[in-house]
């Protein structure tokens, strides 16, 4: 398979980065993404050049690492799946593809394709836990009655991998399919009551600090999450935060 | 409190609640309108009474003006902090993968109608305020019925008419529905009855303005 890549580069934070084109020949349709790009680099490597940076860790879609806009959509074409996990038989001989960084003011690049996602660990750090007495008398969780329902959906929103799918894909670079995931996944459940207030108020007061954009219920966050995470679950964070303040 | 008020999902509340409110005018405002295709007397009536009943006139038209500045207010600025939090663009984005072009651009689908309620209330509202405060004419409950459908017969005025509320229909289209989602309905994203309904009300009542402005449009040349 042939392909012309056209790729975001930028050398640093601070410099201007730009599209540059490369043509790649030999990709196999059973090559994931993440290898058509080392084949890439290693390329680059062998003429001298620098290789594009990217993230990645796991290449199994549980790390949330490897983070690229692949021809206007976050993680490419295939839905409910993150970029390692994406075949290159998802595309054609002769195809362009453009690949880019998540853009927002949220996620400034460090390099190449590389943003940096600190923000999403300041949301997290400001409330996305509970606190737990852990001197040794701590209560066993699974003696806590909890309906089947309620537990099978706040497990479905802590599968939320913090990757930034959701933001790179709003036309706002919203925050909320990603802060309300990490609210629901405790606010559903007894073990998050306690501290129900404090997490919605200053979850969503870091998630504004950050500077990501207003949700305005497009949908986009859901549909490109590569865990499927629901909207749901920001209509909840919205009533999370009535409650909290009222 | 003004932490509140500049918090992300209270301004969301905000837009939603105006917006609701806005939508229970748009009911009003149709239910009486419609009375202008089938009973004149009904229709001049009614206006007669807006027109002049106290509550209406001092109490419920400021705040309907007032939700309206908020609604058009919240959206420039939530549009502006959007704008911010994604300073350099993608060279390459398909929105259309994922999301509806009418829920992406909420802005131009509200700044045309913002721009035709202009028109609205420079043919409607401004010749009232005129009739009764400035010129001080006197009452005269019958002239609402030939006054509206005098200022359809222009086809230009009638054409901007039916654009315009084609325009509010997409708006509505996502602003109804999504508005429920702002205030924490989950109910909405289950595609259950609340969706149906804001859908069929989103193009149900524009069409009904539509018909009305080609009824009376029509009926003057024939």
């Amino acid at each position: 398979m042939k392909l012309t890549l056209k790729i975001w580069r930028q050398a640093s934070p601070e410099a201007k980065g730009n599209m540059v084109t490369y043509p790649l020949d030999g990709v196999d349709g059973d090559m994931s993404f993440l290898e058509m790009m080392d084949i890439l680099n290693e390329e680059l490597v062998n003429k001298g050049e620098e290789p594009v940076e990217f993230d990645h860790d796991c290449r199994e879609g549980i790390c949330g690492s490897c983070n690229m806009m692949i021809n206007g959509q976050p993680h490419g074409p295939q839905k409910l799946t993150t970029t390692c996990q994406l075949h290159m038989r998802k595309f054609n001989d002769g195809d362009t593809i453009t690949i880019e960084p998540w853009r927002a003011a949220a996620f400034p690049v460090i390099k190449d394709l590389i943003v940096d996602r600190t923000s999403f660990d300041r949301i997290q750090q400001a409330g996305a836990y509970v606190s737990v007495n852990t001197s040794g008398n701590t209560q066993d969780a699974n003696s806590i009655p909890i309906e089947k329902a309620k537990a099978d959906e706040a497990f479905h929103s802590a599968t939320c991998i913090g990757c930034g799918a959701c933001v790179a894909a709003c036309k706002n670079a919203s925050a909320m399919l990603f802060t309300s995931a990490k609210v629901s996944q405790y606010a559903l459940l007894p073990q998050g009551e306690i501290e129900a207030t404090d997490r919605v108020q200053n979850m969503v007061r870091q998630m504004d600090i950050e500077g990501f954009g207003n949700c305005t219920n497009t949908g986009a966050c859901m549909i490109e999450c590569p865990k499927g995470i629901k909207l749901e679950n920001i209509a909840r964070m919205n009533s999370e935060y009535l409650k909290a303040n009222v | 409190m003004s932490a509140l008020v500049k918090s992300s999902i209270a301004r969301k509340w905000i837009m939603a609640l105006s917006g609701l409110f806005l939508v229970i005018f748009l009911t009003q405002h149709f239910v009486i309108n419609i009375t202008s295709v089938i009973a004149p007397d009904t229709f001049n009536e009614l206006s007669h009474f807006m027109g002049y009943n106290p509550i209406v006139q001092f109490i419920a038209q400021p705040i309907l003006i007032a939700g309206l500045i908020i609604h058009f207010i919240m959206g420039i600025a939530l549009e502006i902090k959007n704008n911010k939090a994604r300073p350099i663009k993608y060279s390459k984005y398909s929105g259309n993968a994922n999301s509806t072009w009418v829920s992406r651009n909420m802005i131009i689908t509200g700044l045309v109608v913002l721009a035709f309620l202009g028109l609205h209330m420079y043919d409607f509202w401004a010749h009232e305020i005129a009739y009764k405060f400035i010129y001080a004419e006197p009452e005269a409950a019958t002239r609402y019925y030939a006054e509206t459908v005098h200022k359809f017969e222009p086809f230009w005025r009638t054409v901007i008419y039916v654009i315009a509320n084609v325009l509010l229909a997409m708006h509505l289209w996502h602003g109804f529905n999504s508005s429920f989602q702002s205030v924490g309905a989950k109910a909405v994203n289950k595609g259950n009855g609340l969706r149906k309904f804001t859908y069929a009300w989103s193009i149900l009542i524009p069409a009904g303005f539509i018909f009305i402005a080609l009824y009376h449009h029509f009926n003057q040349i024939h």
